[in-house]
């Protein structure tokens, strides 16, 4: 407060901190004043991360950040520093690799964003310099130049239009870059400026740079002949944006405001902020599970290296050197540690964080490639913004969907109307085309007729209140979108959905461009009686009306709609020269506003409409006399030029404005729903997770849209708690609030049957559904209650309710309450996975919000497409997304993750076991190269076919039995018990490894020539029944064989066969010791050494074997998967039957 | 689908068999009705392999002989601690013809060869007969790398040095003589080690390779001189050097000596008393270790050791009791199924 009224005792400069003054061609300004050229950044991009200098070590600083990573630096510097078993290289090689690899990758990715930012910065510009065009790069421009781009070209800065080639001061822009819109925008050049920009001498104030692309506040002062300057407002559709394509304009000029990294785009560049999946909290769980093991095993061993010496002493054969004679005994001891440490280290795997960034990576095609998520109309099929979530789509317990747009299909129709009361309804249905009725005349009476005089200004209002405009024909043939019948965008300027239809396409080259879908129907609405809009004309808007004669409307202000007011108005000037304001709006915001006489004949209709499901708007007018147009023309002026707060003032304006008006009717206008919306909701509450529908959209219109999609059903009993019902009784709405949550709870969550979390969830059956339905403004009582303890237990009560009802609709809701809602049940007891899915910019808070987000390529632009983690093109799509790629996705990477610490807890142990047997000397059971391929060659590949390619349950199947999902559900694969189950049987395997050839070394002599096995021979049978077990292991969880798995799986245990021959069968240079030579040709010249492998690897798969067959079938997959099965096997007698795939392909091209 | 989305779109995903994730697959299923009959046979297998094992492992024949002599009745206690040159025999006699050929090995119990350090002290390179490392021993050898004058130890390290050095010879009784028994000391090592990884450097005669090099400090001749009779069987291609070169994988082993190969033994050792004479040099007692002598013939599979045959016996019996178990829970739960 006091700041602006400092602002405004001191003029514009001290706001420096908040505004920027821009010279327009750096001319002082008023031409008298000496001119002192501001500092702004120059037009440079960097875009990119490194330099050549900085690379290396910003690279790794950044790499090694990861805790991951650090860890196996730190492995890797204790072996280069300390005497360690196994030399540097067992850890080195593969940390380097996984460094390397990555280095290389955001290298390459940064030497792309370098070339795109030498591209974008020495790209040639005209510059306007004292009336001469100047070629220069586009990194020199400095703000305050006067650019000329052509059509075509890209904006190289934020630029204030100034002139367009085009008559009526206007140029169209596409933002694809920007935003992914690619319909064109209008821009409007700056009232009235010289035609030669070389004698304009002008400043600009503007608000210093922010990111956000639809807001733009800024004043022009136009200084001529040293008068007071002319000042003009600024505002985003003044503003055109870098990275921003002209289209359809031969060329413009424009004065530079922002360059560089402070244009809006580059201010947006900023990366959204990283989600991580329960999953990945899983698995760190499990690494610090690793960690103690990993600790505690090096402890034990020292602490028994220590207690062994101490009986033991140094034997004559192994004499110390002097070196160690003389070192301190604490600190052998702790050199001791770390090398038992870097011994064991493998047991915590580099390669299971590449394996699992490449199955993410790898598995996130399959979502892209699907052609089921191909949609023919807008010709694209999914999208994956990350990666990172792939599983967590399979784990989502709350889905929080918008309505408009994604449970319906924001295509409007235009149904009924009512005029004073009286209802008018369209055609019965007979011969329509394109959903109208042409053969009857203009209006049905329904019941009665409404005076023909309110009939016909209905009709203008509804011709004349709109910001629709007519699509030229030139434009439409560029679009290239003929064939399709409907195509949506938003419209940058203002931030709204723009819809641009073809009327009859066939018969009229007409289309319309609004900024909602709802105006549209509107316009054609009115057309079908008889009032057809022509389009506007330098300010003049022109109506054919029944007698086909045109009418002339001068347009004088448009008082745009925003989601507060909830309604928009215009102004205009009959030719007869009576000022009108007509309005249109939502009916709660509509009816204070107008003469109360009128509401309640109207309200019923309205009412009775929304239940149906329409959107309802009410239609007012009011003539306005000359003094009460002068007053509201001179504030809205005001208002406009605003720098601070100009949104506030303007709304206050609006609201002054638009009181005391005449209600003349309402329009009921259809939401279709979306294809296969109710299937798609049933499956999704099938599976167990609750959909909650957040709109911004009235009870009754929501409501009915819950029920169209049988989110409610006919038996729910609905809970509301809405300002309708706070408001009954009589008392304040606090007390009101109270008792009804109270009341709500007893009857949702005390009377109900206990329901039991997890896999049994069965509300269906528990006999009695509820719904609850909130809207925004009890929501943010119940969220923002006056005192704190109260707050704290009207949430928990909310969130109670809301978690035993099958369905939750949140309505009036403003989109950061939707966020509010998604983070009230995100952190909710047990910490829900939630999943936020919608399709508009009012949506992508709670997108951001949410687990996973999902944005709907729908037809209100691509904000939320843009800001989701996948993307998809319709609503039915969210089934197969869920159901079937969350759910495969998820029990692969959980496979892929208990699997991975199991392989190399029965790696190690042996290992380990070996340290009792030869004096804790850390004396490495497998040879060097045995432990670095380990993880890198011989088990790495099968596991990521499997995290790829596994079906346990056929896709059709799990899209079939809903329920499936269930099982899964709560991180079921990687709870505790499960994990303890894969622990178990890595040390039962490793249990089994080391001592089945601890007994069979009892007598050393296998080979029938009489010559013993050595430790090398000890540990290469030890290694081989490891890699084939845990191989096997692998085989027998695999249910879904392809081609891939049986090369990976067999080709990996070829390639160790193969390896271990060649390694062994050469002298290698580069090694000091040959400690393999032949070792592994040898042991297969054994016979004892085959049995003990063999005996061993079915020891090992025993019980696995026997559980898999013991274990009941559950569910319906089971049973399922029996009837799949032929002859259930009786005539064979191989381990595994086959059954071909019965895969067809739906469709063949 | 529909007919008109045959005209391809740029953005329509392939409809491939793997981008579809439609790839035609094996879908195996682990059944009762697979898994019983699978476990029936090969658990009438592994009963079957696990007999075979048990019985080629008790019809090999054992001889075992203590000779530590930590008892003071032992005919070795003398030797136990005495520094000169000792030597001691045993007798034992042999009820049944011992089936040749008959190994003749030499154990060691509570003597770690496999620790870390002890392990890496050699130089591969110098065994491998590449004079450089004669000069210049690797520092892995500490501190059996050079002696006290600094001249360097070849074979350098405490592997090496530690060398098994006991000698042994076998007498058969015939009629109140004593008759040698040829030992043959061919074939006890590694045949890779023996042509491969060890080699004497090509240097003729052998002793002039070794120049300005000094003996292992604990071995009582230098490596020229291992086998003097045989050239091939000198320097590092000695085999009981190799032998003893590859570290054992326990604490409690044993070791290759000699095969009785040669004359009458070749069918074995006929049934008789037999002296055992040993040159008793190696000091086990400061580590609380034994040393016995032990004669074995082998089996098809190797050395005696019933833990394979018993344990395939025992796995086969636990496939075909699981089997068993199975077909009783199977059967019930069919029953519960059809239901």
């Amino acid at each position: 407060m006091l700041r602006r009224r400092l602002n405004r005792l001191f003029g514009g400069d001290e706001g420096r901190v908040h505004s920027r003054t821009i010279y327009v061609g750096h001319k002082s300004c008023p031409p008298n004043e000496a001119y002192i050229p501001p500092k702004f950044c120059d037009n440079r991009i960097v875009s990119s991360k490194y330099t050549v200098w900085n690379f290396l070590p910003k690279n790794l600083f950044e790499q090694f950040r990861r805790i991951a990573n650090f860890y196996f630096l730190i492995i890797f510097l204790v072996q280069v520093i300390v005497d360690t078993p196994t030399s540097p290289v067992t850890s080195g090689l593969p940390l380097f690799f996984v460094i390397t690899v990555t280095a290389v990758k955001q290298g390459y990715e940064d030497w792309l964003r370098h070339k795109a930012d030498r591209e974008v910065n020495e790209y040639r510009v005209s510059v306007l310099e004292d009336g001469r065009r100047i070629r220069k790069m586009s990194a020199k421009i400095k703000v305050g130049d006067i650019v000329e781009v052509e059509e075509d070209e890209t904006f190289p800065c934020d630029l204030i239009l100034l002139q367009s080639s085009r008559d009526d001061g206007t140029c169209f822009v596409t933002t694809a870059s920007l935003d992914g819109e690619s319909n064109h925008k209008t821009h409007y050049t700056v009232a009235d400026l010289e035609s030669d920009l070389q004698y304009l001498s002008s400043t600009i104030e503007c608000e210093q740079p922010q990111p956000d692309l639809y807001k733009f506040v800024g004043r022009m002062h136009i200084y001529r002949n040293s008068q007071e300057p002319d000042v003009r407002s600024l505002g985003p559709e003044n503003l055109l944006l870098k990275g921003a394509n002209l289209k359809n304009t031969q060329k413009i000029c424009g004065v530079a405001v922002y360059t560089g990294m402070e244009t809006k785009m580059a201010l947006n560049y900023q990366g959204k902020s990283q989600k991580r999946s329960a999953v990945e909290k899983s698995i760190n769980a499990f690494l610090l599970v690793y960690l103690f093991i990993l600790v505690s095993k090096a402890l034990v061993c020292t602490t028994l290296k220590y207690v062994w010496q101490g009986k033991h002493d140094e034997p004559w054969y192994n004499e110390k050197t002097q070196k160690e004679k003389d070192t301190n005994q604490y600190l052998k001891m702790f050199t001791d540690f770390l090398s038992f440490m870097v011994l064991f280290n493998f047991i915590i795997p580099v390669s299971m964080y590449v394996t699992v960034e490449m199955q993410k990576f790898l598995g996130s095609f399959f979502i892209t490639w699907d052609k089921d998520f191909f949609d023919p109309e807008i010709q694209e099929g999914a999208l994956v913004n990350t990666s990172d979530l792939n599983e967590e789509l399979g784990q989502v317990e709350y889905i929080f969907t918008d309505k408009t747009g994604t449970l319906t299909q924001n295509n409007m129709e235009f149904i009924e109307c009512c005029i004073d009361g009286f209802q008018y309804k369209h055609g019965d249905g007979s011969s329509e085309l394109d959903g109208f009725c042409v053969t009857d005349g203009p209006v049905n009476k329904i019941q009665q007729k409404a005076g023909r005089e309110r009939e016909e200004l209905f009709l203008r209002a509804l011709c004349l209140c709109h910001t629709v405009q007519i699509k030229e024909s030139t434009m439409h043939r560029q679009d290239q979108i003929d064939q399709i019948d409907q195509i949506g965008q938003i419209d940058q300027v203002d931030g709204l959905g723009v819809d641009h239809e073809f009327l009859h396409p066939p018969q009229k080259e007409m289309g319309f461009i609004a900024s909602s879908p709802d105006e549209i129907a509107l316009v054609k609405g009115a057309m079908r009686y008889g009032f057809t809009f022509l389009g506007l004309e330098s300010k003049n808007m022109k109506i054919l009306n029944r007698n086909k004669d045109v009418e002339t409307y001068e347009l004088l202000h448009v008082l745009n709609f925003d989601p507060v007011r909830r309604r928009m108005s215009v102004m205009v000037r009959s030719k007869t020269g009576d000022i009108l304001l007509f309005c249109k709006g939502a009916d709660s915001s509509m009816f204070p506003q107008v003469r109360q006489e009128e509401v309640e004949r109207i309200r019923m209709h309205v009412e009775r409409n929304a239940t149906e499901g329409y959107r309802t708007l009410c239609v007012a007018y009011k003539h306005l006399n000359a003094q009460e147009y002068a007053r509201a023309d001179a504030d809205l002026r005001e208002a406009r030029l605003a720098l601070q707060d100009r949104e506030e003032k303007l709304m206050a304006v609006y609201n002054r404005v638009e009181t005391d008006m005449i209600l003349i009717g309402a329009t009921a206008v259809e939401d279709q729903l979306q294809d296969e919306a109710a299937q798609t909701m049933e499956a999704l509450q099938g599976a167990g997770m609750k959909v909650w529908v957040l709109t911004g959209d009235k009870m009754e219109t929501a409501k009915s849209t819950c029920y169209a999609c049988g989110l409610f059903k006919k038996n729910t009993e609905l809970l509301e708690l809405t300002l309708r019902t706070l408001e009954d009784g009589g008392r304040s709405r606090e007390e009101r609030l109270h008792d009804l949550l109270l009341e709500y709870h007893k009857k949702a969550v005390q009377d109900a049957p206990p329901v039991k979390l997890g896999i049994t969830r069965s509300w269906s059956v528990a006999g009695h559904d509820y719904g609850f339905i909130i809207d925004g403004a009890s929501l943010s009582m119940v969220l923002s209650s006056s005192s704190e303890p109260n707050s704290r237990r009207y949430k928990n009560l909310f969130l109670q309710i809301c978690q035993n009802c099958t369905a939750v609709l949140c309505c009036r809701m403003a989109p950061l309450q939707k966020a509010q809602i998604v983070k009230l049940v995100k952190n909710s007891k047990g910490n829900p996975i939630t999943l936020s899915v919608g399709d508009g910019a009012n949506d992508v808070s709670m997108i951001l919000e949410a687990h996973v987000g999902i944005g709907i390529k729908g037809k209100e632009g691509r904000q939320a497409v843009k800001n989701s983690d996948y993307a998809i093109p319709k609503l039915k799509h969210l089934k197969k997304l869920l159901l079937a790629h969350g759910h495969l996705y998820y029990v692969r990477i959980a496979h892929l993750v208990q699997y991975f610490f199991y392989k190399n807890l029965c790696f190690i142990l042996p290992q380990f076991l070996y340290q009792f047997f030869c004096g804790y000397s850390q004396q490495p059971l497998y040879d060097a190269a045995y432990l670095t391929m380990y993880n890198i060659c011989f088990t790495s590949m099968p596991i990521l076919a499997y995290s790829l390619l596994e079906q346990h349950i056929c896709i059709e199947v799990l899209l079939e039995h809903s329920t499936l999902y269930r099982n899964i559900a709560k991180n079921a694969m990687l709870r505790w018990k499960l994990f303890l189950y894969w622990t178990a049987l890595g040390i039962f395997h490793g249990l089994v490894f080391f001592f089945g050839v601890r007994f069979l070394f009892s007598n050393p002599a296998l080979q029938d020539n009489g010559q013993v096995f050595g430790n090398w021979s000890y540990g290469t049978i030890v290694f081989t029944v490891l890699v084939f077990t845990v191989t096997l292991k692998l085989a027998l969880d695999t249910r879904h064989w392809t081609w891939i798995n049986h090369f990976v799986i067999w080709g990996s245990l070829a390639f160790y066969v193969f390896f271990s021959f060649f390694w062994g069968g050469i002298i290698w240079p580069f090694l000091k010791h040959q400690r393999l030579y032949f070792v592994f040709a040898n042991m297969l010249s054994s016979v004892s050494a085959w049995l003990v492998i063999i005996l061993l690897i079915l020891l090992s798969l025993l019980p696995e074997i026997l559980l898999v067959v013991l274990r009941k079938p559950r569910g319906p997959h089971a049973r399922q998967m029996k009837h799949r099965l032929p002859s259930s096997g009786t005539s064979t007698i191989f381990m595994l039957s086959q059954t071909a795939s019965t895969h067809s392909f739906s469709w063949s091209d | 689908m529909v007919k008109e989305e045959q005209e391809e779109s740029p953005n329509r995903p392939d409809n491939t068999a793997f981008t579809q994730q439609r790839l035609p697959a094996w879908q195996p299923i682990l059944s009762a009705s697979i898994v019983i009959p699978m476990f029936v046979l090969i658990g009438a297998a592994f009963i079957g392999v696990g007999v075979a094992l048990f019985i080629a492992s008790r019809d090999i024949q054992l001889q075992e002989l203590d000779y530590t002599g930590d008892d003071s009745a032992h005919p070795c206690y003398k030797c136990r601690s005495s520094t000169e040159k000792c030597t001691c025999s045993m007798t034992f006699s042999i009820p049944n013809l011992f089936k040749g050929p008959v190994f003749f090995y030499y154990g060691l119990t509570n003597y770690f060869q496999n620790q870390r350090k002890y392990g890496a002290s050699k130089d591969d390179n110098q065994l491998y007969g590449d004079l450089d490392y004669f000069k210049d021993p690797s520092s892995s050898c500490d501190p059996y790398t050079l002696d006290s004058r600094n001249i360097p130890i070849v074979p350098c390290g405490a592997l090496a040095n530690s060398m098994f050095n006991d000698t042994f010879s076998l007498s058969h009784v015939v009629n109140g003589t004593q008759k040698i028994v040829p030992l043959n000391g061919k074939g006890i090592a590694w045949w890779t080690d023996y042509n491969v990884k060890f080699r004497n450097p090509s240097v003729t005669p052998l002793i002039n390779a070794f120049n300005g090099t000094k003996k292992p400090t604990n071995w009582p001749k230098p490596a020229y001189e291992l086998d003097t009779t045989d050239v091939y069987n000198n320097g590092f291609i000695n085999q009981d050097f190799l032998v003893w070169m590859r570290r054992a994988a326990l604490p409690d082993f044993r070791k290759l000596y000699r095969r009785i190969t040669h004359d009458d033994y070749v069918n074995g050792l006929p049934a008789g008393n037999y002296t055992l004479t040993i040159e008793y040099n190696y000091p086990v007692y400061s580590f609380n270790g034994r040393k016995k002598v032990v004669l074995s013939n082998v089996s098809w599979m190797g050395g005696k050791n019933d833990f394979l045959g018993i344990a395939y016996i025992v796995v086969g019996s636990m496939c075909v009791v699981m089997s068993i178990v199975m077909l009783i829970v199977y059967a019930k739960f069919k029953f519960a199924e059809d239901d």
